[in-house]
């Protein structure tokens, strides 16, 4: 959306990523039965390809200001962008469990996609923390792979049942719920965790080569949290038509408050978004 | 021609996409597995600092992660 070129539509992101690029098997989109996360992205971004969009990938927006009856967008290398009309769809990244020690061993033993990184582990004692689906489906990948899993929940587990049936049989699993996580040990690499039981408030160490961190999302709302509401998780609220309140901003998908946070969810959303920002042009002429 | 390394995992959606992108630019690679093969494992965390992938090498330069610009201006693409 440079102001020369604002005939052209223009998107701009960090990649062509998204959270379904994290997920091996989509088994919920109309359409398929079945679909890797990656190849379903990679039909999302030829089908936009086909049509006259300047897309900017490389870069990542960081503020969003209203200037001359429209909208700049900053970028995290200084490029600014101007449009009358924004559509803000910038997802969700994982929550950090924000312990000591965290952000310097990350990519070095910490992870947040066990899918991505979890075979590198093989042979290794390695703990994942969360109680929730995604905290079990990292379970069940690493018990077939790490010599020992160490399953540390905060809150009893509160996934779906039968994942919590099938992993808990393994024989290379300890179930330590209703624990918290204290601090990453390491110096370059991560040597272990330490842990305390809420209950009996007894700390412990525990060795591990690993830790998968799956305590959820947080939205990627902060570039425009000067313009609009956020909800008490951070989402922008937006109504049934993806207007955030602000004329001509809106968003779209799992940065939003709409419930249910799922590809074909957000995909709907985003049509919704796209046909809302055309009206809001035309009708200003 | 220069001399490519993609340490990657079977499951890794990013290393994917990384040797598909080479693919597509006819750019041949060696392709280490690094759940399967330990001492590729070692050497790319020996190399990079790290246990993320995919690692790329390119003549001896390392990379993170996919990185369609470092890969497109490492090649001359």
């Amino acid at each position: 959306m440079p102001p020369e070129r604002s005939s052209i539509p223009c998107s701009s992101a960090k990649t062509w990523e998204g959270k379904p690029n994290w997920t091996a098997r989509v088994e919920n989109y109309m359409g398929y039965q079945f679909i890797e996360g990656p190849e379903l992205m990679q039909k999302f971004e030829q089908q936009v390809k086909q049509f006259p969009i300047e897309v900017k990938t490389g870069d990542g927006a960081v503020s969003i200001s209203r200037q001359d009856g429209g909208f700049e967008v900053r970028t995290e290398k200084g490029e600014t962008y101007r449009g009358r009309a924004v559509i803000i769809a910038t997802g969700k990244r994982p929550r950090p469990l924000n312990v000591p020690r965290e952000e310097r061993l990350r990519g070095r033993g910490i992870t947040y996609c066990a899918i991505c990184d979890g075979p590198v582990f093989q042979g290794m004692k390695v703990a994942v923390i969360g109680g929730g689906n995604s905290a079990l489906e990292a379970t069940d990948d690493m018990i077939k792979i790490a010599e020992h899993v160490y399953l540390v929940s905060l809150t009893p587990l509160t996934g779906d049942r039968t994942l919590i049936d099938k992993v808990k049989r393994a024989a290379n699993l300890t179930i330590l719920a209703e624990h918290e996580t204290l601090e990453i040990m390491g110096d370059n690499f991560v040597s272990g965790i330490r842990i305390r039981d809420l209950k009996s408030d007894e700390e412990r160490s525990l060795e591990v080569g690993g830790v998968f961190v799956e305590i959820g999302l947080i939205p990627n709302s902060e570039l425009a949290k000067v313009l609009v509401s956020l909800n008490r998780l951070g989402e922008i609220e937006v109504n049934c038509g993806c207007e955030t309140g602000v004329p001509g901003l809106f968003a779209a998908g799992d940065v939003t408050n709409v419930p249910e946070k799922q590809i074909v969810v957000a995909a709907g959303e985003g049509a919704k978004a796209a046909l809302q920002a055309h009206r809001y042009l035309q009708r200003l002429g | 021609m220069k001399a490519v390394k993609v340490y990657s995992t079977p499951t890794c959606p990013w290393c994917k996409k990384t040797k598909k992108f080479l693919e597509d630019n006819s750019i041949a690679y060696q392709d280490f597995d690094v759940g399967a093969d330990k001492a590729a494992r070692e050497e790319m965390v020996r190399k990079s600092g790290q246990m993320g992938v995919p690692v790329i090498e390119i003549d001896g330069d390392i990379v993170v992660g996919y990185d369609e610009g470092w890969l497109k201006q490492k090649l001359g693409l």
